[in-house]
């Protein structure tokens, strides 16, 4: 018995296998809503472009970051500035992402270098317009705490100032992340892959584009909690604020921050 | 030979204007492309399914936000739906529509209007429900109704905020419908996407006029450096005074 058992074991897998690819070959043939055998045997088919979209993401918003940081704190001490520097930085916003891309592609190329520009220049807005309302919103009483113990305008800023700014930059900085992994899924048309590319090579394949999707979804969700968590370990002082302060705070995820106060 | 320093990088941007104003050969050969009626064309029907799409997200977002940011509540409903719209990979969600639903006009509007809702809803809130309570008290205590509080207080001083919503939703709009050209609607999406038949000079074509047509809609409505002059937010503003957008604009 055993043993004639044994005898169709491997006669049995193989008829398993032959049924799941035929099944699979069936729902995707049929371009059923979410074939899950094609998407188990097929998902290294993702690792590559969800890598360039991680890349994407993560340089564009961290230039992005570094740019809007050094116009922010150019036109701390100088306001008049701060017009200027929203007023630009709100034209490039303005440029759908798409058009951005092409027109960029005469100057700098077909590739990444082209799809960081756009993402990045994306990303300045939010994040400028959020560190400048975060340090005009610092209390005044703060500020004053901080003179009274006789620092420096630089200990000011960096000790007291920034501190106290630091949620409504992180929410600028989850705004413009979770905004740049959804743009990013357009730079396949500059050349630049991401989870674009699967997208748009097989527009009609129903998983194709659940996965694709999903796993941009996923990612600007991650993100999102990770900047939330990095917000607590930074702030911990955060804990003890007033309810209205927190609710301040939460709007201003939101928010795409004043120009001045 | 002095001349190639321009062409290099101005030159792409001539022929780009040059296909718009004049009718050339295809990269196909046989027929003929550019010039300004096969430019305006695509351009009209982005123009199109733009304002359909606006109309559509106005109409079911305006009322929702409006009424919960007069009862004051469903704050968390409002903010969420703000911040999960900024999340949809616009690329994943015409793909999405046209393979799951289907493509045409109809059902691009419908696509169009989902990035046009969280925008123009969460503003309206919170625009809404900023208001100054003593402006609301006054009105009433002059015995206005909670329809009349709506329409004569409330809505005028969120005006500011809410056309900041919908100038986002607007940007999201022109650029997505862009994209809208893979779901069968002949947008400007035509010419980016048709190098083969229009040549690069095309496709930056498509490309200009998309930027003018999202600058010129823009501007048109409502720009919020204007509305974040001193003083002109102070009625409608929140605690900080600032003014706020509640949203992005989706490229």
């Amino acid at each position: 018995m055993t043993a004639a058992v044994a005898q169709f074991a491997p006669l049995l897998a193989q008829t398993e296998i032959h049924n799941r690819a035929e099944g699979e070959a069936s729902c995707v043939a049929q371009n059923k809503a979410f074939c899950l055998d094609w998407a188990l045997d097929n998902f290294d088919r993702y690792t590559t472009p969800l890598l360039e979209h991680l890349v994407l993401v993560v340089v564009s918003v961290a230039m992005g970051f570094l740019v809007a940081f050094a116009m922010a704190l150019l036109s701390h001490r100088r306001r008049w500035l701060v017009p200027t520097f929203t007023g630009a930085t709100g034209v490039l916003y303005t440029i759908p992402s798409l058009a951005f891309f092409f027109l960029l592609l005469p100057v700098t190329g077909r590739g990444t270098d082209t799809a960081i520009i756009a993402l990045t220049a994306y990303t300045l807005q939010i994040i400028y317009r959020n560190i400048v309302a975060g340090l005009a919103n610092v209390p005044v009483e703060s500020r004053e705490a901080g003179r009274g113990m006789g620092m420096t305008h630089r200990q000011l800023l960096w000790r007291v100032e920034l501190p106290l700014a630091l949620p409504e930059i992180i929410a600028g900085l989850r705004v413009a992340t979770v905004s740049t992994v959804a743009i990013a899924t357009l730079a396949v048309f500059a050349g630049a892959g991401g989870l674009g590319e699967p997208i748009y090579q097989q527009l009609d394949f129903k998983t194709n584009i659940v996965i694709a999707g999903g796993l941009a979804i996923l990612m600007a969700i991650v993100f999102d909690a990770l900047l939330v968590v990095a917000l607590r370990l930074l702030a911990p002082w955060r804990g003890r604020e007033p309810a209205s302060a927190r609710r301040r705070h939460r709007l201003a995820t939101l928010r795409r921050a004043p120009e001045a106060a | 030979m002095t001349g190639l320093i321009h062409l290099g990088l101005l030159g792409p941007f001539a022929d780009a204007i040059d296909f718009i104003l004049h009718q050339q050969e295809a990269r196909t050969g046989q027929t003929l492309v550019g010039g300004p009626d096969q430019v305006l064309d695509p351009t009209l029907q982005h123009l199109k399914v733009t304002f359909l799409a606006l109309g559509a997200s106005l109409a079911v977002a305006l009322p929702v936000g409006v009424v919960l940011g007069h009862l004051g509540k469903g704050e968390l409903f409002a903010v969420s739906i703000g911040n999960a719209g900024r999340a949809i990979p616009e690329l994943a969600l015409i793909a999405f529509v046209a393979a799951f639903i289907g493509v045409g006009l109809l059902n691009v509007t419908f696509a169009l209007a989902v990035l046009g809702v969280p925008p123009i809803l969460t503003n309206a809130y919170v625009g809404v429900s900023q208001v100054d309570r003593n402006a609301i008290e006054a009105a009433r205590g002059m015995g206005l109704s909670d329809l009349q509080v709506i329409g004569r207080v409330e809505l005028p001083l969120a005006v500011p905020t809410i056309m900041t919503g919908v100038r986002t939703a607007a940007i999201t709009i022109i650029a997505t419908a862009a994209v809208a050209t893979l779901a069968g609607i002949s947008t400007l999406g035509d010419l980016l996407i048709g190098r083969n038949v229009y040549g690069d000079e095309g496709v930056l074509a498509g490309a200009i006029v998309v930027a003018v047509v999202a600058f010129v809609i823009a501007q048109s409505s409502g720009d919020d450096r204007d509305s974040s002059e001193p003083g002109k937010s102070a009625t409608a503003a929140g605690d900080d005074g600032a003014e706020e957008d509640f949203g992005r604009p989706r490229q």
